[in-house]
């Protein structure tokens, strides 16, 4: 008990320290933004200006779907896919759909990615953008179901599929059927690798479970953001596994490209270029503007 | 007498009391055989009624019995020729998954499994069944020879997970279980996939992307384990009994959802009550899934795995106005 009342007196202290948003007289709390890396406070807006990203650090932001295909694609070209899917409930879980629905009226998404189709610097792409605001990106039906049509679309008009994963890994509330679409959209990209055709994968932060153990890992070409999270287990369980200090770095993309299990890390800032230049080197009949 | 698990106590206890009656009837010279006689008549009658009456927790601790048979237990009994072959080519050997080839009514076959021991020495050895990046890179490369050779391929899932550790994210334990899934997915010949114990999470999947899977009765397919479920659910790993039941990962909740093509029937109490009996069911199941699919061509098999999993989730979808 006592215990607890001095975490939450703590709490209220770290609280105030940031911006005191009980006084009438500060200013609104989301005008400014403290980076979380290196503690500087920023105008929100010049935050958004730098693509969310820290103008002092580097720090990468964690981005909404949205965000990410306003900074991706080319201007009104982005078409969204089934967004008509819905999550149902095969586990009866008490309370799961509510939070489906409060986190769908949060971000306007009907589930944890976006995909859809449209163009990059003159390209034509299928995208698929998980976002880890919705249920942490967790991976259940819909999103599996989501992922594979947008596969099969791509396969369909022998487009590349570039997907930016962020997400916590299978969603426990469906249990096995969340497990079996790491099997599911893992087929379909084999089948759309079989075409001769491309596809990127862009580990954005967090990705680890069952996310980073199929699709994410299977990209032709595997890029991460700078410092992202990626991993099978989590950081705890492996230390009470192991019990071993792990590294600061352990699981950042910089350590993933370290021990030779990425292609590229990617500043946020390039990632546009880069991916629209990778497209193109892998368009048949030549490159242009490369 | 293999240590006896909670639910079945009172069979244990009965059984235990009347090998003593009998005993005693030997020394004592007198005749209890009508009394030994209801008593044995009461003891099938308990042993139909409890172990007809499992709970999902029960079957856990069935899948986790220190006896259950293990891969090399079925491979003993079910194959021919058994030749064990190791290594990844590019790391090393685990032991926590085997494979190799053999022979099957006259077939020639690969087989792969997870291996865990059965005492504290042999778990050490394979890391209680729970593999490493090579491990499934193992798997893959023997599947890949199977393959090129024309030959099935067997796998028995029985491991908690894929192993979390330091060693096993530095080699790649992600991108070891996606690369599996993804090129299990091509294969050219017909794959069988066999829940023998514990199917836990991406580390069982990893040897399951087959065209047809089964689940022995008391094995076991999750997403994650009881005791995880209910620490990351309810902040309670002591739990784990209710999580066994909300998170559906008996052989009959895989059936029910349309994901395993078959239960393999296991023997009163569990496969570790008789070995050579529990094998013989599960080499009548191989050996049917095999004429199944051995009439398949290569394209017909890849498309009916792509199908199979293909189908699996459960959504709403919405008409379009």
């Amino acid at each position: 008990m006592a215990i607890r009342s001095l975490l939450s007196i703590n709490k209220k202290k770290q609280k105030g320290v940031i911006v005191d948003r009980n006084k009438e007289n500060s200013f609104p709390a989301d005008l400014m933004t403290k980076c979380p890396e290196c503690k500087k406070i920023y105008l929100t807006k010049e935050l958004d200006n730098n693509l969310k990203v820290c103008p002092n650090c580097d720090h990468h932001y964690k981005m909404t779907a949205w965000e990410r295909v306003s900074i991706l694609m080319d201007e009104g070209t982005f078409v969204s896919f089934d967004e008509n899917l819905r999550t149902s409930n095969p586990l009866k879980f008490p309370s799961y759909l509510d939070k489906i629905e409060i986190d769908s009226h949060k971000t306007g998404l009907n589930e944890a990615v976006l995909t859809g189709m449209g163009s990059i610097d003159g390209s034509q792409v299928v995208v698929a953008i998980m976002d880890s605001h919705f249920r942490m990106g967790s991976m259940g039906s819909v999103v599996g179901e989501k992922i594979t049509r947008a596969i099969e679309k791509a396969t369909e008009y022998s487009l590349p599929f570039i997907i930016f994963t962020a997400s916590g890994g299978a969603r426990m509330q469906e249990g096995v059927i969340s497990l079996m679409q790491m099997a599911k959209t893992s087929v379909a990209l084999k089948r759309h690798s079989d075409h001769g055709l491309l596809f990127i994968s862009i580990m954005t932060h967090p990705t680890t479970g069952g996310v980073s153990a199929s699709f994410a890992s299977l990209g032709d070409l595997n890029i991460a953001e700078p410092q992202a999270l990626i991993g099978f287990a989590g950081r705890r369980v492996i230390e009470q596994t192991v019990r071993e200090k792990l590294p600061e770095d352990f699981q950042t993309a910089e350590f993933l490209l370290a021990h030779g299990q990425l292609d590229a890390i990617f500043h946020r800032k390039e990632m546009r270029d880069k991916l629209a230049t990778i497209v193109k080197l892998h368009q048949k009949g030549g490159v242009s503007n490369v | 007498m293999s240590k006896s698990l909670d639910f079945e106590e009172p069979v244990v206890k009965l059984r235990e009391k009347i090998g003593e009656l009998k005993e005693i009837a030997k020394s004592a010279e007198v005749d209890m055989s009508s009394e030994i006689e209801t008593l044995e008549t009461r003891l099938k009658q308990l042993e139909a009624k409890i172990y007809s009456n499992m709970e999902p927790w029960d079957r856990v601790q069935v899948a986790r019995h220190a006896q259950r048979p293990t891969t090399s237990d079925y491979i003993e009994e079910i194959f021919s020729d058994f030749i064990e072959l190791h290594g990844d080519r590019s790391f090393g050997d685990d032991e926590a998954i085997i494979g190799g080839i053999a022979s099957f009514e006259g077939q020639p076959i690969t087989i792969i499994g997870h291996q865990r021991g059965k005492s504290t020495k042999e778990n050490i050895r394979r890391n209680f069944g729970m593999p490493h990046p090579e491990g499934y890179r193992k798997a893959l490369r023997l599947m890949k020879q199977a393959e090129k050779f024309n030959r099935p391929i067997i796998c028995f899932i029985d491991t908690k997970g894929a192993y979390p550790g330091k060693a096993a994210e530095e080699r790649g334990q992600s991108e070891a279980i996606a690369r599996n899934l993804f090129e299990m997915a091509g294969l050219k010949v017909p794959v069988i996939s066999v829940v023998i114990g514990e199917g836990g999470s991406g580390g069982a999947l990893a040897l399951g992307v087959a065209n047809k899977i089964y689940m022995l009765e008391n094995s076991t397919y999750s997403v994650i384990s009881p005791e995880g479920a209910a620490s990351i659910l309810w902040k309670d790993a002591s739990l784990a009994k209710q999580a066994a039941e909300a998170m559906k990962i008996t052989a009959f909740d895989l059936k029910e959802m349309g994901i395993i093509d078959g239960i393999v029937n296991e023997v009163a109490g569990g496969a570790h009550r008789d070995v050579q009996a529990q094998a013989l069911e599960l080499k009548n199941c191989i050996s049917e899934a095999l004429s199944q699919l051995n009439s398949l061509s290569e394209a017909e098999l890849i498309d009916d795995r792509y199908e199979k999993f293909r189908k699996i989730g459960e959504f709403i979808e919405e008409e379009v106005n």
